[in-house]
């Protein structure tokens, strides 16, 4: 990795049910009211290096797109910073002070405004923190149009014209015009239509090349991670449990968590082999309201052991430039030390 | 072995306030008994329509206006309206997307499992209970005995899935339709219901319409695939060798442009444009203007071509001799 | 998916209702008439010199002093109905357009603001407006008009303060849904200034609840106005609007002077139910769930 150019350190969300005077009656009484918090993020510290892609991966409520949101910082933490290049992103308030991280969204249906024209999408940005004129907004939104392959003469039309790929496009103009170095991508390309993901795919991949960007990539979609990382995350329950290239990671995952995860992917089976490959992981992934002691991941592990039920593996280094959370790689499941 | 179900140029249209959707254009194809056929397409290919036509579940202003449905020596699209409700959920049933949509949240599990036991079939509450406990047990839901006193929402997207799947199959019908039953659940949990339903089918004979957008987790379910484009099938016959070898341009560029098949970091071979309206589909082959191999022929509409259990509806197939 | 303007299929769909464009017409028609009112009545029943009592309660088709024919009678002062219940729907429509209007702003402002901020600001905001619907609107309008006094500014306030809690209630639900959207999102992301995200993105896309709610809160004004003006708590009996005509003929109805009072209340019920018609249709084409 270069020099890191965001850094995420002891990142911890915690969100708190809001409980009305009603509620905490209710729940005193034994009610049925959910008192307890919900442990989105635990303790995640990261650095993504100038000009790399950083894929995040894990499944719904494992906490990735909470930890997008404060990366890109529309979320405060509970606790933790996010810096850029050495300065925070967010104020004590929860106020954004940077705009040199822009995010793309993944429903493009719904991050788009609907009674708002492209091209005032585009340009109020820019205009709001001085990268352009009023007077030359015009022009300015049409180059970004032009450069996510959409005719700028678009800007004059609304969301409701365009199809799902293209209003991704505009969605991805919109970052790219507020000259952001650092884009948090959360499932880009998740719901588009098949034929149209290959796009998007290749319209980041040449962003990256011609803009020098750099990515935070989050996806449910080991194969879309696969292609576009150099580096990928693996989280469960609010937790990095695995880090590093990401070829190497797919290839000789250590963490049993990634192992199954990568053995329960859908792929394309053209033959007994690959049916052969394809096996589940067993159970369901615990609630992040009461996520197990331990080691997270125990509850379905095929190799706990009496230690993980009690101590929470730390990242550890299996390999160089590796990192995994497994007591397998530290000293062994046995009895706690 | 004689077909179960055989569907023969359907067509069902939409009459809208913007003009006539041709959400399904002349669709043929047969499923035989305890067949597995994944029925594959992009938003707006017709795929779900399809599967509702079946049923005779298209809400207006959408209605079947040609062709037959020939289920069991009848046919589903002449039916009267009781004649057909009695085949629902008895010889055939559906499966969606969205489980807790489908189930009541009002009803335990076990209330209404009791409930579609009984709209078929007059049995006691005491063998009904036995029944649903034995198809609860055969998708996979650990416990089922205190799942039938659970309420749909404490349950987890993926149990309320296998509950709808279990639901399906309570009088053992001859025909499951399942529209996407997997896409809203996570990796792991869809492996496991993939994994589950292959058993399932395998051991009941049920027969399988799996409607989805993901050739990957039919790949590993499906015998036969369907592929659809724009209201039409473009390509169909057994799976492995369509996804070895497809024919269709369209089905060569959906493959081609799945990124694990690709080394890591290059672009992607993509499909250009994007699916077309079908307010306004032009004549000829709807895949023509975004497929690298159209030529001026392609402006009138290919017939359907057959050869090896398989059909295509393209003028310039791949792997086939001109 | 065509490019044609939302208005143009908006008023498209609109016309398909029947009912709904027959109540715009009487609706276009008595404002109009209401508008235009001083040019086509006969008579400025607020002038007292043109007033004579010997034309006092004559029925209608009467020829009165001044050589013209009362088509709706006269009242008990010898005014024309048919001029006093066209001024009479000057002042009712004056009202209740101010009283709506003015409530929109306040209760809209009010409701989103308690939605995009949250936390305490939304608390107080919106348990004082829950409080509010808890009492009937015409309680509260008429507590506020016996302190604060006739007049209309006065009548405005109290109607305004009766009927804002509607907006308010309106616009904070609609604002939470908007303020969990994307699009929210994607504007803090940038970041946008929070005045701009409620004004220029928001704000538009809480407006088409509001209207609907300001169309049937309108006419509410309008019967609001006509209840507190017939109880004589209104406005001075020199401005008199539909209720005070009617509430000044009510005495009369059991000597058979009947029309001094049917006759602003048929006017009055018949703009009531065509505004409400309207509203109806309004509402079902901003329903997403009513959507074929």
């Amino acid at each position: 990795m270069s020099d890191p150019i965001m850094t995420l350190d002891g990142v911890v969300k915690r969100f708190d049910p809001r409980l009305s005077l009603g509620d905490r009656i209710a729940a005193a009484i034994g009610g049925d009211v959910e008192t307890r918090s919900v442990q989105a993020v635990r303790d995640v510290t990261l650095a993504i290096g100038k000009g790399e892609t950083l894929g995040l991966v894990g499944e719904s409520g494992c906490g990735k797109s909470t930890l997008g949101r404060i990366a890109a910082g529309i979320m405060k933490p509970t606790a933790g910073t996010v810096r850029l290049a050495g300065a925070p992103v967010m104020d004590a308030a929860g106020g954004k002070l940077t705009t040199r991280i822009q995010t793309v969204f993944q429903d493009p249906f719904a991050s788009l405004n609907p009674r708002i024209t492209i091209g005032e999408t585009l340009a109020e940005g820019p205009i709001a923190h001085g990268l352009v004129t009023p007077a030359k907004a015009r022009d300015y939104a049409a180059q970004w149009l032009d450069l996510v392959g959409l005719d700028p003469s678009y800007a004059s039309r609304y969301p409701h014209q365009f199809s799902g790929g293209q209003r991704q496009r505009v969605a991805i103009a919109r970052a790219l015009a507020m000259q952001p170095e650092v884009l948090v991508c959360d499932e880009p390309v998740a719901s588009l239509d098949v034929s149209i993901q290959a796009q998007i795919v290749n319209l980041l991949l040449k962003l990256k090349r011609e803009l020098g960007l750099t990515y935070l990539f989050i996806s449910h979609d080991l194969g879309v991670v696969r292609h576009i990382s150099e580096r990928v995350a693996i989280m469960y329950l609010g937790r990095i449990v695995e880090l590093g290239p990401t070829l190497s990671v797919y290839e000789t995952p250590q963490h049993p968590y990634t192992q199954a995860l990568l053995a329960s992917v859908p792929r394309l089976v053209t033959s007994d082999a690959d049916l052969a490959e394809f096996k589940p992981i067993a159970g369901e992934i615990p609630s992040p309201l009461a996520p197990p002691t331990g080691c997270a991941f125990h509850t379905r592990c095929p190799h706990a052991g009496p230690r993980c039920a009690v101590e929470q593996p730390g990242l550890v280094a299996p390999m160089p430039g590796r990192l995994a959370a497994c007591h397998l790689l530290a000293g062994g499941v046995g009895k706690a030390a | 072995m004689s077909a179960l179900l055989e569907v023969e140029n359907l067509a069902t249209h939409f009459f809208t306030r913007a003009g006539v959707v041709k959400a399904v254009d002349g669709v043929s194809f047969s499923v035989r008994p305890g067949q597995v056929v994944g029925l594959v397409g992009e938003s707006g290919s017709g795929k779900s329509v399809t599967g509702y036509s079946l049923l005779g579940l298209v809400d207006p202003p959408g209605r079947v206006v040609g062709g037959s449905i020939r289920f069991e020596g009848q046919d589903l699209v002449t039916l009267p309206q009781d004649r057909l409700r009695a085949i629902r959920g008895r010889r055939i049933s559906m499966v969606f997307q969205d489980a807790t949509a489908t189930l009541n949240p009002v009803l335990t599990v076990g209330e209404q499992m009791l409930l579609v036991v009984k709209a078929h079939e007059a049995l006691s509450d005491k063998a009904g209970l036995s029944l649903a406990l034995d198809a609860l047990g055969r998708v996979g839901i650990p416990d089922p005995a205190s799942r039938l006193r659970s309420y749909p929402h404490q349950l987890s997207g993926g149990m309320r899935q296998r509950v709808a799947i279990a639901i399906a199959l309570l009088h053992r019908p001859a025909l499951v339709i399942a529209d996407e039953p997997t896409t809203a659940l996570d990796v792991s949990v869809q492996a496991q219901i993939i994994h589950e339903m292959r058993e399932l089918v395998r051991t009941s004979g049920t027969a399988v319409i799996w409607i989805t957008h993901d050739l990957a987790t039919v790949s590993s379910l499906a015998d036969d695939i369907l592929v659809m484009y724009a209201g039409r099938v473009v390509e169909s016959g057994p799976t492995r060798t369509i996804l070895r070898s497809p024919r269709h341009p369209y089905t060569l560029g959906l493959l081609d442009s799945v990124p694990s098949r690709n080394p890591p970091g290059v672009d992607l071979p993509q499909i250009p444009g994007s699916t077309p309206s079908l307010l306004s589909l032009p004549p000829g082959c709807p895949f023509a203007p975004r497929c690298g191999f159209a030529t001026d022929v392609c402006r009138e509409m290919p017939a359907v071509s057959q050869a090896d259990g398989r059909t295509w509806r393209c003028h310039h197939p791949r792997g086939v001799a001109a | 998916m065509t490019s044609a303007s939302p208005f143009a299929g908006a008023w498209r769909e609109f016309c398909e209702n029947r009912t709904a464009v027959l109540a715009l017409a009487v609706v276009v028609l008595i404002v109009l008439a209401a508008v235009l009112a001083p040019w086509i009545t006969p008579q400025n029943p607020y002038d007292i010199g043109t007033l004579s009592l010997m034309d006092a309660r004559r029925p209608p088709g009467y020829v009165g002093s001044g050589g013209y024919v009362h088509w709706l009678g006269t009242d008990a002062q010898g005014r024309d109905l048919y001029s006093a219940i066209l001024y009479g729907l000057r002042i009712s429509i004056q009202m209740g357009l101010a009283a709506g209007l003015v409530s929109l702003v306040i209760g809209g402002t009010l409701g989103i603001v308690a939605a995009y901020a949250g936390g305490r600001i939304e608390t107080a905001i919106m348990r004082v407006v829950d409080l509010q619907l808890s009492f009937p609107a015409i309680l509260l309008a008429l507590v506020l008009v016996a302190l604060l006094g006739q007049g209309k500014t006065q009548l405005t306030a109290a109607l305004v303060a009766a009927q804002y809690a509607y907006f308010a209630r309106t616009a904070y639900g609609a604002a939470s849904a908007e303020r969990r959207k994307d699009y929210v999102e994607a504007a803090l992301a940038i970041p946008l200034s929070g005045r701009r995200i409620v004004f220029r993105h928001i704000l538009p896309n809480v407006m088409p609840p509001l209207i609907v709610v300001a169309t049937v809160q309108i006419a509410n004004a309008i019967s609001l106005e006509a209840t507190l003006s017939f109880l004589g708590l209104g406005l001075p009996v020199t401005e008199p609007s539909l209720g005070m005509l009617i509430s000044n003929g009510f005495q009369y109805m059991m000597s058979g002077r009947y029309w001094i009072s049917i006759y602003p209340g048929v006017a009055l019920i018949v703009l009531i139910v065509a505004i409400n018609l309207v509203g109806d249709q309004v509402r079902d084409q901003f329903n997403p769930r009513l959507k074929r």
